[in-house]
């Protein structure tokens, strides 16, 4: 991005960081209601989390500028943009694209193939992966169209442009 | 010509519906214990859930079958015991079993219900499986990945209960129902616990050079270069050094997975009779993608037309399959 060009890399960290920190602001409300909307609608994944329900799981999408804080505790369900630099504790990390985050919650993209063709990184706890892996797996429908409908028709225009964005690209890719 | 039925995993009810609306024959899974060999942390099924799950594949002409095939430890057979009585309370259409104690306690209990011999009892010879048929009245051996269609062929000549062979997924070492690899780590094992490389002892590690070891129960069973393909973490996957080697190389088995698609023909021909896909612990997606495919290809096959089959290498371990010893004994 050129008007970081003039920064040096102290001045450019600090921007970055700032920015990530105004992103986390701005998508925090939906994604407290996206949580919360989740675990009304579908109480089984608490039961496949087991005691995992209690544990914290950083997700972080590469091309973001912030990472994602999940407790999916029933009692207390969070879900929270955190800037990359001082991320809180979490037993479990995810790590990939944002769009192949996106499949593997809906269940269009395999997890233990994107882990295979290493598009998908897991660390820390790897029960906990396994197990909201599995929980969300069982959730009927799609996880992404339903946080989207929160937002409502312009929720869906930007879901179903980002698929188009990501499916183009990844043909790209494929062409290359 | 045989059925080719095509017997498809699940893991979780959702996908056993996804497996029954991707055409499966028959569904195979498990409850949430050590019952069964895919004993994982948030799979598998409970009783409320194989309901439901027995009511759907029942309304759309698919069969469920259920998976008790580990090995109970001596004097404990109770928690097998229950499973079968809960599954046939349920209605399954047959049990797939390894042990001798639970096929006889299903065969004296439930003598309407089939039962399946499971891979896990690793049954290859004409003799062993023809001793399994006569006590226990078994109606169907899944077979050991260990064998040619030729010895497929002759087998099924000599024994009086159906094959069903693996026909895509996991390939694990040659000794099926035998391994106690993982157990000599981690004190877990497929045939006792149901599990092999139990979560709980798996840890990946993301190097600064991009690379990513595995490690289980504390010890380093692989390490992947930036960019390299990935497997299971299982001890049989594992990449070693030895003293009479420089590199480190995959000393048991590599990652990779079974596809006979394109042996199916030869298959259905030798006279097996069901088609077995495995990943109870993949997601939905795995399941409608490999089910779909095979669906297509048996039914061009019994068809007469020439099979379209489907590429799926993106879903195989490490990006890369085999035909194992179904093509030839010197296949590793
Ligand atoms: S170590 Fe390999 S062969 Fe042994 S049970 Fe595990 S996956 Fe199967």
């Amino acid at each position: 991005m050129h008007w970081r060009a003039g920064l040096d890399p102290k001045g450019a960290k600090i921007v970055r960081g700032a920015g990530s920190r105004l992103s986390c602001v701005l998508v925090q409300p939906l994604l407290s209601r996206v949580v919360r909307r989740i675990g009304d609608r579908h109480p089984s994944v608490f039961a496949r989390l087991g005691i995992y329900k209690k544990s914290a799981f950083l997700i972080d999408p590469v091309e973001l500028p912030f990472a994602l804080h999940l407790c999916p505790d029933p009692e207390a369900p969070a879900f929270r943009a955190v800037p990359r630099d001082s991320t809180p504790h979490a037993q479990a990390m995810i790590r990939g694209r944002f769009m192949l985050l996106l499949e593997l919650v809906d269940s269009q993209r395999d997890g233990d193939a994107a882990f295979f063709s290493r598009d998908l990184e897991v660390s820390g706890d790897t029960e906990a992966v396994v197990r909201l892996r599995n929980a969300l797996d069982d959730v009927e429908g799609s996880i992404a169209e339903e946080a989207a409908g929160i937002l409502g028709a312009p929720g869906r225009a930007i879901l179903a442009r980002l698929r188009r964005a990501y499916k183009s690209e990844a043909e790209g890719f494929q062409q290359a | 010509m045989s059925p080719g039925e095509l017997i498809c995993p699940a893991g979780t009810p959702a996908a056993l519906r996804t497996a029954v609306d991707a055409g499966a024959d028959a569904v195979y899974c498990g409850f949430q214990n050590a019952t069964n060999a895919r004993n994982f942390p948030g799979l598998n099924f409970t009783p409320d859930e194989l309901a439901g799950a027995v009511a759907h594949a029942h309304s759309k002409a698919s069969k469920v079958l259920l998976a008790l095939n580990t090995y109970p430890p001596a004097g404990k057979v109770d928690l097998w015991r229950a499973a079968a009585d809960t599954g046939a309370r349920l209605g399954v259409d047959a049990f797939i079993v390894a042990d001798m104690g639970v096929a006889d306690y299903i065969a004296r209990t439930y003598p309407d219900i089939r039962i399946h011999l499971s891979v896990q009892a690793a049954a290859s010879s004409p003799e062993a499986i023809r001793y399994y048929c006569e006590n226990f009245g078994v109606k169907r051996v899944v077979l050991p990945r260990i064998l040619t269609i030729p010895e497929i062929r002759s087998i099924r000549k000599e024994i009086p209960c159906e094959i069903e062979t693996f026909i895509f997924g996991n390939h694990g070492l040659m000794v099926e129902g035998r391994c106690s690899l993982t157990n000599y780590l981690t004190g877990q094992s497929t045939n006792m616990d149901g599990v092999c490389s139990p979560a709980s002892d798996v840890e990946f590690v993301r190097h600064d050079d991009g690379t990513m070891s595995s490690r289980l129960a504390g010890f380093a069973i692989d390490c992947f270069g930036c960019g390299e393909k990935a497997g299971y973490p299982t001890i049989c996957k594992g990449r070693y050094t030895v003293p009479h080697r420089s590199d480190a190389y995959y000393a048991f088995e590599e990652p990779v997975s079974l596809n006979l698609a394109r042996l199916l023909p030869e298959l259905i021909d030798a006279g097996v009779h069901a088609f077995k896909i495995e990943g109870r612990q993949r997601s939905k997606s795995y399941v409608r993608s490999v089910v779909s495919a095979f669906r297509a290809a048996v039914d061009d096959i019994r068809a007469g037309r020439p099979a379209n089959i489907t590429d799926l290498v993106a879903l195989t371990e490490g990006q890369k399959q085999t035909q194992g010893a179904f093509a030839t004994k010197k296949w590793r």
